[in-house]
């Protein structure tokens, strides 16, 4: 976790080197990682007999579940959003 | 929502190579999703790095907005109680331990299969990853319905690392440290919930 956090730094740290210039490849490469990244979500999960087995048992209620989890959290955040917008200044600054 | 659906077809396809057994991740010697997560956290640190505009959101960072980790713990938790209505098959506890993953599949997973066992564990596993495939799928919808905070609060412990991108690219830039703290926050209170409700 905390080498994640410090790539991410070290990356930040080339992004501010390389301020001023245009990086149009940044976004396409971004783009691919995330596709390797889900496609080895997908073997991990393909592989795994125990998952497989039980998605079409479980799969409903572990749906519900974190269907629940995103709905009670996206109406709490209008609440927070209009607490935050109500105080001094803008925001999104 | 096309960028939506190559994700998922790359995850669909995985899973069926997974399943035939062409490939398999303990066979691959390296660990490929590690570097590719740290080449992917390198990409959004340099785009990050390269737009003034967002480091400077950091000290001007609206201090409302860091009670952004309890909103999402809060709003989950709740969710879990009133979906737990709907199955009455599964104890409160073990929904709300479900839940207290926040999209953090792998730990959670393997915390409730230790205390709960093999069955509660494959949920979780599914809902975890359910809740990231939700928030990269849900991500435009969740900001243009709910506000730019909604995707962030979705990805859970995901918003620092996995889901990061598609929250940058839909909330904006300057809402990319909030999502880092946000899921970093998020990320420690796992294995503390989970643990507490498995315990009750």
């Amino acid at each position: 976790m905390f080498t994640i956090i410090l790539i991410m730094a070290s990356g930040i740290a080339i992004g501010w080197l390389l301020r001023g210039r245009k990086l149009p490849f940044l976004g396409r490469v971004t783009n691919v990682l995330i596709w390797v990244l889900l496609f080895l979500l997908g073997v991990e999960v393909g592989g795994d007999e125990r998952i497989i087995r039980g998605i079409a048992s479980l799969g409903v209620e572990a749906a519900l579940v974190a269907l629940a989890g995103v709905a009670g959290c996206a109406l709490l955040c209008i609440l927070l959003w209009r607490h935050a917008k109500g105080g001094k200044g803008d925001a999104r600054k | 929502m096309k960028g939506s659906l190559i994700i998922v077809a790359f995850f669909i396809a995985g899973t069926i190579a997974g399943y035939a057994g062409w490939l398999s991740i303990d066979n691959l010697g390296v660990d490929v999703s590690f570097i590719a997560l740290s080449l992917l956290m390198l990409c959004v640190g340099i785009g990050v790095g390269n737009d003034i505009g967002a480091l400077k959101g950091l000290r001007t960072l609206n201090p409302r907005l860091l009670l952004l980790p309890v909103v999402t713990i809060a709003g989950t938790l709740l969710g879990c109680c009133l979906i737990a209505l709907l199955l009455p098959w599964r104890q409160l506890t073990d929904v709300l331990a479900i839940g207290s993953g926040f999209g953090y599949y792998s730990l959670s997973s393997i915390f409730i299969t230790e205390y709960r066992g093999a069955e509660l564990g494959t949920v979780a596993l599914l809902a975890n990853i359910s809740r990231e495939i939700i928030t990269l799928l849900g991500a435009p919808l969740l900001a243009r319905f709910f506000g730019p905070l909604a995707p962030i609060s979705s990805g859970g412990a995901t918003s620092m690392d996995t889901t990061l991108p598609i929250i940058t690219n839909v909330s904006g830039k300057e809402f990319v440290i909030l999502s880092i703290y946000h899921g970093f926050v998020v990320d420690f209170s796992v294995p503390f919930l989970v643990t507490l409700f498995c315990s009750l």
